[in-house]
């Protein structure tokens, strides 16, 4: 099954991944990283589709995606 | 399963120090990708302009070098002159680009260099504090044009591409815009193809790349990108200019 | 070897080439226009790069980028176009690049004419650009010396990773004499240029920059600087002394201006004047040695300094000598040059 693995303390929370991602299955991470921002989270890992729409929007490189 | 996305070689895996949905990110990661897929790496020189991405060298895994504020395309003209097996790209600004250097975008245009130019248009002076820049829209608000830009008193957006393509030595120019993914992957493709013309000895290639910089605009970086493709690429229409 | 008649501006641009230069660009400017029309056949025709540049602003960051790659690069211009210049100048200097700047000097402020002057003294020798930095200055006063300093240019200028400066005048460029070419361009120390910008094949990424924004990082880059300037102010001094066991008048003067000053110095000794001359060769690192030496040894009535200028070199002399000798001064610029007989009628009266 596909899936996304995000590096939380690189996430600067721009919340881009979160508009583009076709199936919302990422959101914001309510606790702080290393930066003191609020990261996001790959909240549901059940219907990823490996698009990488999430990893080609994400200014800070902070998304790996596998399929 | 197979990784089928990742962080490209050629981008050191560090925190940048670009504000959040900051477009520069995202430009860096193109070039690097392109860079990787076509084994370039281990000849490209970069110059790297003054603005918010004159440390892009810090981020970027080649050589570079950086240029005084405007300057890059005299840089990368004699460093391909000298160097000619080397693969030389500017990466600019539009302050950088299309006001303190428009003399040298246009003479090095005008002489054919080849060499590619990566022009982050983000209608903005981002390093500074938010200025207005040549390529500032019609009543957009910045630092020195509180009440927005007037056309009477501060001139019109300047359109420095379709100006480049009335040249002669000047043979591929694109507008392309990071608003979205698939005008991320158009803007990696217009990429791909100005290293191609310099590596088949094409010549002076430019893509000019609308980008975020949600905090001089004032806005959320989704917002930022929706101005883009409803405002921005009005002023700055997209697609092949040359 | 063989010996031609060429102008000064020519011998510059021969003395560059036999001292592998292999990159010019410039802008045209009187009066060095000969030095950029000699480049743009001679250089090319030896495989080397020549580009008219659309500015004085773009020549300099050419050879910016040109040095970064690794070769040895040149431009030249005239005093209002180094002032021009002086953005990249700094840069090359804050980016450790080694590098040749031709000064051609005309007399000035502003557009001024085109009549020889040395009223860039100050620009040159206190760094001219922003920031803490120095170019090594080299004053050539013939033209068998512009073509031959070249090569001493070059070479301190790859030695130190610096910029290098010859501060020549309208005079100098534009007059012809006999110069001694000797073919020196197979005979080139290389000097192995590791830091250059070459794609990064085989080792670690090469940066060519002068922006330190880290909090300790610009001061510490700047100690190293003046290190070095220390280190050049300590080895590189030159000049040429004439008469100066005996001088009761050291003449001081530099480039065009000290031909004439050695015309009056000959005169002066065959009325059985005791003067001398100390012409310094460098200007920055200024000769301070001798001033001091003799200063302290042979207690002269006093030293004049002559220029094609108001008192700039007589600044220096002054700060060496801090007050242990006379010094006098005499000065033209705008087009008038100190003659050999103002510069006699001085001397006898002093």
């Amino acid at each position: 099954m596909p899936k996304i693995i995000i590096d939380r303390d690189k996430c600067k929370g721009c919340l881009l991944c979160v508009s583009f991602c076709p199936k919302k299955l990422i959101s914001k991470d309510r606790g702080l990283n290393k930066k003191g921002l609020n990261p996001v989270k790959f909240s549901d890992k059940s219907g990823c589709l490996g698009c990488a729409l999430c990893a080609i929007i994400c200014p800070d490189c902070c998304i790996e995606v596998y399929k | 399963m197979e990784k089928i996305y990742s962080h490209p070689k050629s981008l050191r895996n560090l925190s940048t120090h670009y504000c959040p949905g900051c477009g520069h990110g995202i430009a860096h990661r193109l070039i690097a990708e392109v860079v990787d897929e076509l084994g370039i790496r281990e000849k490209v020189i970069a110059i790297a302009p003054v603005g918010c991405a004159v440390i892009a060298y810090d981020y970027w895994d080649f050589d570079c070098s950086e240029a005084a504020h405007g300057r890059a395309l005299a840089v990368a003209t004699a460093i391909k002159r000298v160097r000619q097996d080397n693969i030389v790209f500017t990466y600019q600004g539009d302050g950088d680009l299309a006001a303190i250097g428009t003399n040298e975008t246009i003479h090095a245009a005008n002489r054919g260099e080849n060499v590619c130019v990566f022009f982050i248009n983000n209608a903005v002076y981002g390093m500074t504090g938010g200025q207005m820049a040549p390529t500032t829209l019609l009543n957009q608000k910045t630092s020195t044009t509180i009440k927005g830009r007037d056309a009477g008193l501060h001139g019109y957006p300047l359109k420095i591409s379709e100006m480049l393509a009335l040249l002669p030595g000047v043979k591929y120019i694109e507008r392309t815009s990071l608003h979205s993914p698939p005008e991320i992957i158009k803007t990696k493709k217009a990429i791909n193809k100005a290293f191609l013309n310099q590596i088949e000895g094409v010549g002076f290639s430019l893509v000019e790349i609308l980008s975020p910089c949600p905090t001089y605009w004032g806005m959320a970086p989704k917002a930022s990108l929706d101005w883009i493709r409803d405002t921005m690429s009005k002023e700055f229409p997209l697609g092949r200019i040359k | 070897m063989k010996k031609v008649l060429i102008s000064g501006n020519e011998a510059i641009a021969e003395g560059a080439i036999q001292a592998g230069c292999t990159f010019y660009a410039g802008y045209p400017i009187t009066p060095q226009n000969e030095l950029i029309a000699y480049m743009s056949s001679h250089l090319q025709d030896k495989g080397g790069v020549f580009i008219q540049a659309e500015s004085e602003i773009a020549a300099i960051n050419m050879v910016y980028g040109a040095s970064a790659a690794g070769v040895r690069a040149m431009t030249s211009s005239s005093s209002p176009g180094i002032s021009l210049k002086q953005e990249g100048i700094s840069y090359i200097a804050g980016a450790e690049l080694p590098a040749v700047i031709v000064n051609i000097m005309r007399a000035g402020p502003g557009l001024g004419n085109i009549w020889p002057a040395q009223s860039d003294y100050f620009q040159a020798t206190r760094g001219g650009g922003n920031g803490d930095y120095h170019c090594i200055v080299l004053a050539p006063a013939s033209v068998q010396e512009s073509f031959d300093f070249m090569r001493v240019a070059f070479d301190l200028a790859d030695k130190y990773r610096n910029p290098a400066m010859i501060l020549g005048d309208g005079m100098l460029g534009q007059m012809m004499e006999p110069v001694k070419i000797s073919n020196t361009r197979n005979k080139i120390s290389k000097i192995k240029k590791s830091w250059a910008l070459t794609g990064c094949k085989g080792r670690k990424p090469n940066i060519i920059k002068s922006f330190y924004m880290r909090e300790g990082d610009l001061e510490r880059f700047n100690l190293t600087l003046q290190k070095k300037y220390n280190q050049i102010q300590e080895k590189e001094q030159r000049f040429e002394g004439l008469f100066l066991d005996d001088a009761e008048v050291i003449l001081v003067a530099y480039g065009s201006m000290a031909r004439i000053a050695k015309s009056a110095v000959k005169f002066l000794r065959s009325k059985g004047k005791k003067s001398g001359l100390i012409r310094p060769i460098t200007l920055w690192p200024f000769p301070k040695d001798i001033f001091k030496r003799l200063a302290i040894s042979h207690k002269p009535l006093a030293f004049l300094v002559i220029e094609m200028s108001y008192g700039q070199m007589v600044e220096d002399v002054r700060l060496v000598l801090e007050g242990k000798a006379r010094v006098e001064f005499l000065g033209r610029s705008g087009g008038g040059i100190p003659t050999e007989d103002e510069i006699i009628k001085k001397v006898m009266r002093l």
